[in-house]
Formats: C-alpha cells, sequence, structure tokens
C-alpha cells in the first residue's frame, strides 16, 4: 500500500538523532514529534480510551448526587478516584491535555498540508518519467503505418481524452521526437481531507463558545404557574464562564394545563406515551400572548434559547392548619417521581405554623394499594386513588439561618417527631379531600386536590449553529476524500522507424486506490476506440 | 394514537423464527463448503481468467496491450483464490445453495421485521428485540448485497452464524411485546439515526471478520505453512483482505459520523444540548474514535497491516459493547432498552 506521511512529519527517528540540537533545535524536533503521524494516532487512541472511565464512575456534571453517594459507599476507593478526576473525566487535567495536545497537532500538521496543497493547486502535473514501464499501471499501444496519427496529434489527443476525464493535463517535450502529456485528477481528495480536519477544530471551537457565553437553567412549573426568564427565577442556574446576564432574553411563559397518556395495552401497561404541556408565552413583556404547545423533542424557542420538556410529576394540593388555627401553607407541593409508576417522595415544610412550624416527609402514590401487610404501594401511574403517606415533625425547620436548602429535603434530627409508623399515633395516611388532625393540638392537613408539573431546561448555547456548521463540512469533507481517488497518468508517443505510431501509458495512485487497474483500462479503451474511429474515417475520406 | 396490532405481531415472530430455521439451512450449506474445500483439487491448470485486464488486444488498426505493475500478481499455484477474490474454475454447489437459502431467509426475515413495524405502526426499531433483529437482517442483507461486488462466500458462515446468534439473542434475552414507544423516542430521529447506526454496525460485521480471516492468514503465511491447505483455503490472501476491509470501513466510517451528528442533533431537541457524555454518547464516541485511529493507522508507516487489522477488530468489540452492554447494563439517559 501506499504511505502517505505529512510533510511536516518527514523526519522520523532516525534522522532526528544529529549531534548537538541546541534549544532551538531541540523545539523544532518536539514539534516535528508532536506533528508527526504517528503522534496523531497514538493521542487518537490515547483520546479513545481516556474517554472509557467517564462510562464507567459517575460523573459530577450529569449527576453530582450519585458521585457524592458514589464517594459515601467507597470511603476506600472514593476519595482516590476523586483525586484523579475520575468524576469529573471529561474537565479532567488529563482528558483536556490528551485533546489540546491532538488539536494543536492537528493544527501543526493542517496548516503545513494547506499550504502544499495551495502550491499544488496552482501547479501543473509533474514532468513524465523517463520509464513508464515502472508504474503499477503500465500498458503500449501501436497504430499501424500509414495513418495520419504523428506522434504529437496523439498526444493531443490523449490530453483532450485525458480531460474529458476530468484530468489536469500539461503537455510536454512537444515538437520534439518522444512528446509526451502529464494528468492529474483528485485534488478534491486532499482538498476534503484539509476540510475535515480543519472542521473539526470549528467544532471544538464552537463547544468552546458555547461553553463561555451560553447558560443552562432548571426550572420546575406547576399547572397555573408561570416563569419569567430571569436569573433570580430558575430553581437552579448555571452560566457560562463569560455569561453575560444580558443574553437572558425576557420571555415568559405559563403551563396551562398538562395532559399524559399512559399506555393501556396489557403488554405494555402503563408506559407513558404522550406528554403534551399547554403554555401561554410571550416572547417579550410587550409582545402579544400566544399558545404553544410543548412535548418531549419539540422544545419552545425564544430567538436562541429554548425550552426542553424533561420530567414531569404530580404536585398534591395541601392546606397545613397550625395549632392556632390558622393557614400555614395552601397550594400545590411537587413530588418527585422515584419509578415509572410515579410512586413519588413529598416533603411538605409549613414554616409559618404557629406556635411550632411543621414539617412532612412521606410518599405520595397516584393509584395506593394495600398488601396483605397492610403497606400501602403505588400500582398506576395515572391518579385513580392518589394518596399520601407522611410522617410529621415539629419544631425549627432551619430554614431562617441563611443556608440554602433544598425544598425537597428535611433535616429531621433537630425535629420532635409527631407522627410515624413506629409512633403510638401512626403515619398519616390521606386520601382525596381527607383532613387529618395532628396530636397534641399542633394542627391539621388536608388534601385539597391534585396538580401535575413540568421540570423544563432552558438552554442558551450560543455555539450550537457553529457546531452544526462545521460537523456537516467535517462529513462533507469526509465523504469527497474517502470516495475520490487522486491519481497521476503520463502518456508519450513516438515514431517507429517502419512508420508506426508508438504510444506508452503508466498510470500512479496517491493513497489509496483500488480501481486504479480499472481506470487504466478505461482510458486504454477510450484511446484505442478513438485512433480505430480516427482511422476508419481518414480511410474513408482518401480512398 | 392507534393501538397495536397484536395478530400481526404474533405473524412477525413466527416469521423471525421461520427466518432462524432457514439461515440454520444456510449456516450449514456454507460450513460444508468449507470443510469440502480442504480436499477438493484445482480444476486443470488453466490460466487465471482476469475479466477486466482481458480488455487489451488487437482492434482494427490500433495494437493494444495493458499489464499491471510488478508484484500484483502473486498467485500460488495451487491457490484457488486470487488477490482480486476472484475464484479459478472451483466448483462450489454448497455454497451456492448457502447463498439461495440465505436470499429465501432474508425475505422471510424482511417480511418478519415489516409486520413487526406494521403492528406497532412506526418503524421497528425501538427496544432492544427491535435493534436485534432489524440489525440481524442488515447484517445478512449487506452481505449478500456484498457478494455482488466480490465473492465472500468464504464469510457464509461466520455472517449466517452471527445472524442465527442474533435472531436467538432477540428472542431469548431481550422478548419485548409490540408496544408504542416512549414519548422520548417518538421522533423522526428515531428513523435517520437509528437505521444509520445499525446500517454500520452491520458493515463493521462484515470488517470484523474480514479483518480476523487476515490476522489468521497472516499467521497461518508467517508459520510456512502453505496458504492452500486447510479451513482458510478459501479465504484470500491476507492484502486483499485488508484492502477490502478498509474500503468498507471507509463507508462504515462515514455512516458512523453521520450517526453521531444525527444522535448529536437528536439529544439537542430532546434535552437541550448536543453532547453531554451520557454513557451511549461515550461510547459512540469512543467507536467513532478507534475506527477514526484505524482510517490513520492504515496511511502511517507501520501501523498498516496487522496493527490495523486489530484497531479494526477492537472497533468492533466496542460497537457490540455499546449495544449489548452499554444498552443493557449501564444507567443513563438513553435507558430505553425495553428490558
Ligand atoms: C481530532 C483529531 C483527528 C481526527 C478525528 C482525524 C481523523 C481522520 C480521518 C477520519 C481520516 C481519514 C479520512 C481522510 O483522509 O480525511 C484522517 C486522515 C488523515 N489524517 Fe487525521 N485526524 C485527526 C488528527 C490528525 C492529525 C493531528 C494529523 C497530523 C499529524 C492528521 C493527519 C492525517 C492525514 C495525513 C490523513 C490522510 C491519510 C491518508 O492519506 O489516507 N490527522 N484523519
Amino acid at each position: 500500500m501506499t504511505t502517505t506521511k505529512p510533510p511536516s512529519g518527514k523526519t522520523s527517528l532516525e534522522d532526528v538523532a544529529l549531534p548537538r540540537l541546541g534549544p532551538a533545535g531541540m523545539l523544532r524536533w518536539a514539534w516535528r514529534q508532536l506533528t508527526s503521524m504517528k503522534t496523531a494516532l497514538q493521542l487518537l487512541l490515547l483520546l479513545a480510551v481516556a474517554a472509557v472511565p467517564g462510562s464507567l464512575f459517575p460523573q459530577r456534571p450529569a449527576n453530582p448526587a450519585v458521585v457524592t453517594q458514589y464517594i459515601q459507599d467507597n470511603p476506600g476507593t472514593g476519595p482516590w478516584l476523586d483525586r484523579f478526576q475520575l468524576f469529573d473525566v471529561y474537565s479532567s487535567v488529563w482528558f483536556s491535555a490528551i485533546y489540546l495536545l491532538l488539536f494543536i497537532s492537528l493544527i501543526g500538521c493542517v496548516i503545513p498540508r494547506a499550504v502544499q496543497h495551495w502550491k499544488a493547486l496552482r501547479s501543473q502535473p509533474p514532468r513524465t518519467p523517463r520509464r513508464l514501464s515502472r508504474l503499477p499501471e503500465y500498458g503500449t499501444m501501436t497504430v499501424a503505418a500509414g495513418t495520419a496519427l504523428t506522434p504529437d496529434r496523439a498526444i493531443e489527443d490523449a490530453a483532450r481524452i485525458l480531460r474529458q476525464r476530468g484530468y489536469r493535463v500539461q503537455l510536454g517535450d512537444t515538437g520534439t521526437d518522444l512528446p509526451s502529456v502529464a494528468a492529474e485528477r483528485g485534488y478534491l481528495k486532499e482538498a476534503g481531507n484539509l476540510v475535515f480536519h480543519t472542521a473539526m477544530i470549528g467544532v471544538l471551537v464552537s463547544i468552546a463558545v458555547g461553553g463561555m457565553f451560553g447558560y443552562r437553567g432548571q426550572k420546575l412549573i406547576i399547572e397555573g404557574e408561570g416563569f419569567t426568564n430571569a436569573e433570580p427565577g430558575y430553581d437552579s442556574f448555571f452560566p457560562g464562564t463569560s455569561f453575560n446576564p444580558g443574553a437572558l432574553v425576557p420571555f415568559s411563559l405559563t403551563l396551562n394545563n398538562f395532559d399524559v397518556t399512559f399506555d393501556r395495552n396489557p403488554a405494555s401497561y402503563g408506559n407513558p406515551i404522550d406528554f403534551t404541556a399547554d403554555m401561554t408565552v410571550q416572547d417579550s413583556p410587550s409582545d402579544a400572548p400566544r399558545q404553544e404547545t410543548l412535548r418531549v423533542n419539540e422544545p419552545i424557542g425564544f430567538g436562541g434559547t429554548n425550552v426542553y420538556l424533561i420530567g414531569n410529576g404530580y404536585a398534591p394540593e395541601i392546606t397545613v392548619r397550625d395549632g392556632e388555627g390558622n393557614i400555614a401553607l395552601q397550594g400545590p407541593v411537587a413530588s418527585l417521581p422515584t419509578d415509572a409508576t410515579y410512586n413519588s417522595t413529598i416533603v411538605i415544610k409549613a414554616p409559618d405554623a404557629r406556635p411550632d412550624q411543621l414539617g412532612f416527609v412521606g410518599f405520595f402514590l397516584p393509584t395506593a394499594m394495600v398488601d396483605e401487610n397492610g403497606v400501602a404501594f403505588g400500582s398506576d401511574p395515572d391518579p385513580y386513588n392518589p394518596q399520601l403517606n407522611l410522617n410529621s415533625y415539629t419544631g425549627d425547620l432551619g430554614l431562617d439561618d441563611g443556608n440554602p436548602v433544598s425544598v425537597y429535603q428535611l433535616d429531621t434530627t433537630e425535629l420532635t417527631q409527631l407522627n410515624g409508623r413506629d409512633l403510638p399515633d401512626g403515619g398519616i395516611v390521606l386520601g382525596a379531600y381527607q383532613t387529618y388532625e395532628l396530636p397534641d393540638g399542633k394542627g391539621s392537613i388536608t388534601f385539597e386536590g391534585l396538580k401535575r408539573y413540568v421540570a423544563l431546561d432552558i438552554v442558551y448555547d450560543p455555539g450550537k449553529a457553529g457546531a452544526l456548521v462545521f460537523t456537516t463540512l467535517a462529513l462533507l469533507g469526509l465523504i469527497i476524500t474517502l470516495t475520490t481517488a487522486r491519481r497521476r497518468v503520463w502518456i508519450r508517443a513516438g515514431q517507429h522507424e517502419d512508420g508506426r505510431t508508438m504510444i506508452e501509458y503508466g498510470l500512479l495512485a496517491r493513497g489509496e486506490d483500488h480501481s486504479l487497474a480499472k481506470e487504466a483500462i478505461r482510458i486504454g479503451s477510450a484511446l484505442t476506440a478513438h485512433w480505430n474511429k480516427a482511422n476508419d474515417q481518414n480511410r474513408q475520406a482518401t480512398p | 394514537m392507534t393501538p397495536v396490532n397484536e395478530t400481526l405481531g404474533q405473524y412477525s415472530e413466527l416469521f423471525m423464527l421461520l427466518a432462524a430455521l432457514t439461515y440454520t439451512v444456510s449456516f450449514i450449506a456454507f460450513a460444508a463448503d468449507l470443510v469440502r474445500a480442504r480436499k477438493v483439487t484445482t480444476a486443470p491448470a488453466e490460466p487465471a481468467q482476469e475479466p477486466e485486464l482481458a480488455a487489451a488486444g488487437t482492434m482494427g488498426t490500433v495494437q493494444w496491450t495493458h499489464g499491471s505493475g510488478a508484484g500484483k500478481a502473486n498467485d500460488h499455484k495451487d491457490a484457488v483464490v486470487d488477490d482480486s477474490m476472484g475464484y479459478k474454475a472451483l466448483r462450489r454447489p454448497a455454497a451456492r445453495i448457502g447463498v439461495a437459502v440465505g436470499i429465501l431467509g432474508l425475505v422471510v426475515h424482511a417480511a418478519g421485521v415489516v409486520t413487526r413495524g406494521m403492528a406497532a405502526h412506526r418503524v421497528p426499531w425501538g427496544n432492544m428485540y427491535e435493534f436485534t433483529t432489524t440489525g440481524a437482517m442488515l447484517v445478512m442483507a449487506v452481505f449478500l448485497t456484498a457478494l455482488l461486488f466480490r465473492d465472500l462466500r468464504f464469510l457464509g458462515t461466520f455472517i449466517t452464524g452471527l445472524v442465527l446468534v442474533m435472531l436467538m439473542a432477540g428472542a431469548i434475552a431481550f422478548p419485548t411485546p409490540v408496544a408504542q414507544l416512549i414519548p422520548a423516542l417518538q421522533s423522526y430521529w428515531l428513523i435517520i439515526h437509528v437505521s444509520v447506526a445499525v446500517l454500520s454496525a452491520a458493515i463493521f460485521t462484515l470488517t470484523f471478520a474480514l479483518s480476523v480471516l487476515q490476522l489468521a492468514k497472516t499467521r497461518q503465511e508467517k508459520r510456512g505453512k502453505p496458504r492452500t491447505a486447510g479451513l482458510l483455503r478459501l479465504v484470500p490472501s491476507p492484502v486483499s483482505l485488508e484492502q477490502l476491509a478498509y474500503r468498507l470501513n471507509a463507508i462504515g466510517f462515514i455512516l458512523w459520523t453521520f450517526t453521531l451528528m444525527a444522535g448529536a442533533i437528536w439529544a439537542e431537541a430532546a434535552w437541550g444540548r448536543y453532547w453531554g457524555w451520557d454513557t451511549k454518547e461515550v461510547w459512540t464516541f469512543v467507536i467513532w474514535v478507534v475506527y477514526a485511529g484505524y482510517l490513520h493507522a492504515r496511511a502511517t508507516r507501520g501501523w498498516d497491516g496487522t496493527r490495523a487489522a486489530w484497531l479494526s477488530i477492537i472497533g468492533y468489540l466496542c460497537v457490540i459493547f455499546n449495544f449489548a452492554v452499554v444498552n443493557v447494563y449501564f444507567p443513563g439517559l438513553h435507558s430505553y432498552s425495553g428490558l
């Protein structure tokens, strides 16, 4: 096979072992090593290996809670894995080092090749070598004496036929005894390769642009509620490193209704088959409201910022009355689904309750059934028999000391438990519209109704379009480079003493080329057919 | 939404079973061909026919001769196969039966895949069972299509055997009733992304087989055994295996690049980011990089030949891992294997 080496990598180790390189020489040597084809290959393989651990260990960016849990569960190995950044593989020092080196190598490789290709594009095909018979494809033709075909005519004909076949041609030695034509085609192969590699750099830059100037935020919206795009409104907000708050488009949206359809076919009972969120949206406060439907795979866009439907769940409507008889909490409280049947965990906090704050922790089951041990379990994702199973607590919920606390968690260590399965009063079991009076006159809790909520991701990624453009370019470049062949053809003609015209041709492929022989046959046939026809016509013309 | 058609779903399963039985016959025929080829003597020593190169000759006033350069025609005297995989006058009735029965199997198999899709009113690649059965169909289809261009019947045992394993794995390890798609999969990107992914995996299957045989054949030649002996007798030279594997891998790599892109576009529509290093994305990337490495290796001195073949094999093992292990055991956003 033919071996291609990038021009910058002309040097192999043996060539470099020169005495006394000096600092500049050392640098040049290092640069040549880095931009050599072998290094590129090794870095590519290293990159593949380095990407694997990220699929074996939980990753912080995707799932910080799982990482924390993992480290707790593996106190021996966890901290070590963490030290080697195995929970942040794709932003780790070692992973970054590999891909940065690869891309430096890529740039060092592409630039000289682009320069060389630019020159090649403007220069003529190389002169005809003396011995064509050494080339991988070689053939000869003899045209009988007495035809009007002179060597110069033959070469002109050959040049025309080659040009028709897409070759760039250069006549040589015209007017001599042995005129020849040199031809080359397939310049696009190298061009495609360069486009592909350059586009890779473009993809990386686009990703970096998105990471610097974009943002991503999460927001949970219960039916009937709304959201206006501003940083404080988010449940969580992750700005890019150079994020400018001015990039927040001032849209707003309200969730009117959220519809869920579950599969009722016995074999696949309970799988979700449709999620549809009816929204009223405004591009900005001054724009007219319009209706939009948000579905999975179909985000709503606001000039570059997209809203995605990522999750959903139930929000039971709760009323908590405190020991003094006042309403301490009223409204829907989002529960977090833990499985496909939407059995959910729920935390209810009533910090306004007096004399003591009240808190509840437990489960929400959309369709509660009771098993033989008297334990409630959920059996269907639709709310056929919604039920809350709660423990209650009283004391200081710890919301006032300024530390941020997740609304989905309640630290019960400092609290006094009022209800629970192990306590004399038992746990709280609330069906729809039921009220439960807390022990010791601490208040009551009522299950008033049920709403659904959606979990939205709101994303602005200014690098997205660039990434699409560059990957498309890469794909096109790849297709071109892998499907075109770069070939050279030389044809030489001469006259035998006895008057016959002799023609010889040779072909050479640059890079992988499996159909060079076929091309040689096609060119040979075209020439033969052409001269046969020309001779026939000549004969008829001159009887 | 239209409910699924369960009767049609049962027909689909019946077709799959029939296809498996047909492939078994084809497998046996191909195996018989390999075994038989060990003993058979080559036909009388007629010069090898080189169909394309026979074009030269005298026509009218022009006399033309053409030769492919030195070192190309290194055909062994008793070799039954030349380097362009043209087989000398060697009768292989068993292989013919293998191909014919294989085509029949593919037709029945296709009926099974199509009825599955019709039963669910969607493309039949939405869960592991469907990935496996549709994937097996494409492996067979790619193989039979390749036969139009090259005589690759020496791969028949491997391909039909693998297709059988896939059909069995689908039926035993991943049985899934016909069902509608979960919302995450309701996208036309499912049609584009998954079909191209499965097609490139089918192509990589072929190149995997070629690369394994290339290594085996290289070893056999190194050991100094005549390359005409044993079960590998019908297998062409390592060089021609490598070249064919390269061409197919190049096509597979283009398709895999497209798979990666289409997946990223879909991920952007579904989750708001085109790349998030989800386990499935990681492995798709790893596979892509390994095959990019393979293409590089072919152009790097000292890395072509055996080392490149190893990369082709490793790439395919990653494909299998991505499909069979990542889909089933690794948690991630792509958890819709239907298990
Ligand atoms: C991001 C890293 C890289 C990737 C993904 C990559 C991928 C590829 C692919 C897929 C091909 C085959 C298709 C084609 O010819 O265009 C290729 C070829 C090539 N690459 Fe890269 N490459 C990378 C980095 C490099 C670097 C750093 C160099 C220089 C040292 C390099 C030099 C070459 C050369 C010279 C070829 C042509 C090989 C031939 O003639 O067949 N590449 N690369």
